[in-house]
């Protein structure tokens, strides 16, 4: 960077944004071929048509057709909705819900910090998933309670996060002076803190994305998210796995729908991050 | 660590000790969480455990089976009595099983050990050499070759990628056994390798990333400005800077691999402690899912005390200082 002339500069800059815009419209168009799945659906992906049990892909049925003979295209669709709205909901919840802790934490200190830092800690303590597999577990699975699970894991990070960027903040003059011109606690949180936060926790959302997508995917594949009759791509790979060596097609194409919705997620998160780094705010890992 | 902020530290014992500390306060909220958690769920066992008998439920018989299982008494006292047991080796017995989950629990290690440990080194032989390369060559089109690998497989579900390797190398090129009956070195490579490519793809652009930064330091445009050969450069200055986070990345994923194993030895058959407590959390058999809950905390705990330990006898600055990057 430091040998690149100023010109360079701005074309790597215009690149970068160029690129995320690019990534925000594709997702956005991603975002409405989910909602509207239901009339993307070349047929019912809850029909069953016991003249068509394990055809493979053809053109009627590009994906091939599953052991009840639904189209599998049409389940994949019928799945991203399930899929992606709740890693998008995980995603919202626990960044919103950690960086108001972090914050809070963060800006008063003390006795809260210490207290909700050390649940953070506990909560951290294991390999998130298997957490969150116990969790689920324990509360009897479903995809609620699998979005229960993996919240409960999910938080620390932001709050961690939060917290450091805030301690950081608190020491800065305008929340000084914020503070000596008589501004309130929660007005300085509120106006100050948190829109110099905001950025950096969207792209850490953003990135987190398609992590959930893929754990939510794992509990549902081990039973412990969305249970066999619903449209799921954990649970229809796992309903096809014992049919991988006659009938492939069950398991490769729910596991592309993961596959593209969690790449298209993890790009869009690398260009955000990128194009923030280029506003001039430093991201750490 | 939000610990570190308030004290700066005296010495090396002193940092040893507080991390020690730390792990004790660690195991004691983790060892009451997961006793909670089966407290608040094991009413419904008994339930489950009689439907699926099929006997008829009448509130005398719960109660005596609440009574057999310890249940009836009040949770603080129920947690002191598991914590003593704890102490002497007894995790109680299995629901479904019936046999003493400690035992039943060692059994198991040995083989998810084996899985753990060949993963580990596949990981770094894979990830390091090619995360070091991808810096060297920085945005050439080896570089832009081995992002999009890792890019590719760290969009992949580690599920996936299992029953990807399954499909190709088991069933069509015969390579691997299907199901492995025997615990040795050929039927842990598939596994092994599905553990070792989602890790990797992961680590080798934080390895690239690590050198990357270790790269653009001053220090490093000097030595290149005295004209010090490429590859001392390499090995000696940027490889060895880059080494605590490195090594801290590593300990790190030794923990999430022994999470990742659950769902990979489950689908491989592989008969280690992950397919046990997958298991069990299909049959709800709390005592063996609260068993390796805590096996998993007391690993993943120690790993990163021994990665703190470690990455603070390497960086005088983490320990003396305190100031430890947050993020």
């Amino acid at each position: 960077m430091k040998i690149s002339t100023v010109s360079r500069q701005k074309q790597k800059k215009l690149y970068v944004r160029e690129k995320a815009v690019i990534l925000c419209i594709l997702t956005g168009l991603f975002l409405l071929a989910v909602i509207f799945a239901q009339e993307l659906c070349p047929y019912d992906p809850y029909a069953q048509d016991y003249s068509m049990v394990l055809s493979p892909p053809s053109p009627a049925h590009p994906f091939g057709t599953d052991r009840y003979g639904r189209d599998m295209l049409s389940r994949v669709i019928a799945g991203a909705r399930t899929s992606v709205f709740s890693a998008l909901f995980l995603a919202a919840a626990t960044s919103a819900a950690g960086t108001a802790a972090g914050m809070i934490c963060g800006y008063f200190g003390g006795r809260i910090d210490g207290a909700v830092m050390g649940i953070a800690d506990l909560c951290v303590a294991f390999p998130s998933l298997v957490f969150a597999l116990a969790i689920a577990a324990l509360l009897n699975g479903g995809m609620e309670n699998a979005v229960l699970a993996l919240s409960l894991v999910s938080w620390p990070k932001y709050a961690r996060l939060a917290r450091s960027r805030t301690l950081t903040l608190k020491q800065a003059d305008f929340i000084q002076a914020a503070r000596v011109a008589g501004g309130s606690s929660l007005q300085i949180l509120t106006r100050h803190i948190l829109p110099n936060l905001l950025g950096r926790m969207l792209v850490t959302a953003s990135l987190d994305v398609g992590t959930m997508m893929m754990e939510l995917a794992g509990l549902s594949f081990l039973g412990l998210g969305a249970s066999p009759p619903s449209a799921e791509w954990g649970s229809m790979m796992s309903g096809g796995r014992s049919m991988l060596q006659t009938y492939p097609w069950t398991v490769i194409t729910p596991g592309i729908g993961i596959f593209v919705s969690v790449a298209l997620f993890n790009l869009l998160g690398d260009a955000l991050r990128d194009w923030l780094t280029f506003q001039g705010e430093e991201i750490g890992g | 660590m939000w610990v570190m902020h308030k004290k700066r530290f005296s010495g090396f014992r002193k940092y040893v000790f507080r991390h020690l500390l730390r792990l004790l306060f660690l195991l004691a909220g983790i060892t009451f969480l997961s006793f909670v958690m089966m407290g608040l769920a094991g009413s419904d066992v008994v339930l489950q455990q009689m439907e699926g008998r099929g006997t008829v439920l009448s509130q005398e018989l719960i109660d005596q089976a609440r009574a057999e299982l310890g249940l009836d008494r009040p949770m603080i006292l129920q947690y002191l009595s598991w914590l003593g047991n704890l102490c002497r080796g007894d995790l109680g017995t299995s629901y479904v099983s019936g046999q003493g989950v400690f035992s039943v629990f060692v059994s198991k290690l040995p083989a998810t050990l084996l899985l753990t440990g060949v993963s580990m080194a596949l990981t770094m032989v894979i990830s390091v050499p090619l995360g070091i390369l991808a810096a060297v060559k920085k945005n050439r089109f080896v570089d832009q070759l081995i992002r999009v690998c890792s890019f590719v497989g760290s969009s992949l579900p580690n599920f996936f990628l299992a029953l990807l390797f399954l499909y190709v190398f088991s069933i069509r090129l015969n390579m691997f056994p299907v199901i492995s009956r025997e615990k040795n070195l050929e039927s842990v490579m598939l596994p092994a390798l599905t553990l070792a490519g989602a890790m990797s793809s992961r680590y080798i652009s934080q390895v690239r990333a690590a050198v990357l930064d270790e790269f653009g330091k001053e220090y490093i445009t000097g030595i290149m400005a005295r004209g010090v050969p490429f590859r001392r450069i390499l090995w000696n200055s940027v490889f060895r800077g880059a080494l605590p986070s490195l090594i801290a990345l590593f300990s790190l994923s030794f923990g999430s691999l022994l999470g990742g194993t659950a769902i990979v030895e489950s689908i491989f058959m592989w008969d280690g402690v992950g397919k046990l407590a997958v298991d069990a959390m299909k049959m709800r058999d709390y005592p063996v899912i609260q068993a390796y809950v805590l096996w998993m905390a007391v690993i993943y705990t120690g790993v990163n005390l021994v990665a703190d330990l470690v990455s603070g006898i390497l960086d005088p600055r983490i320990r003396l200082g305190g100031t430890a990057d947050e993020d």
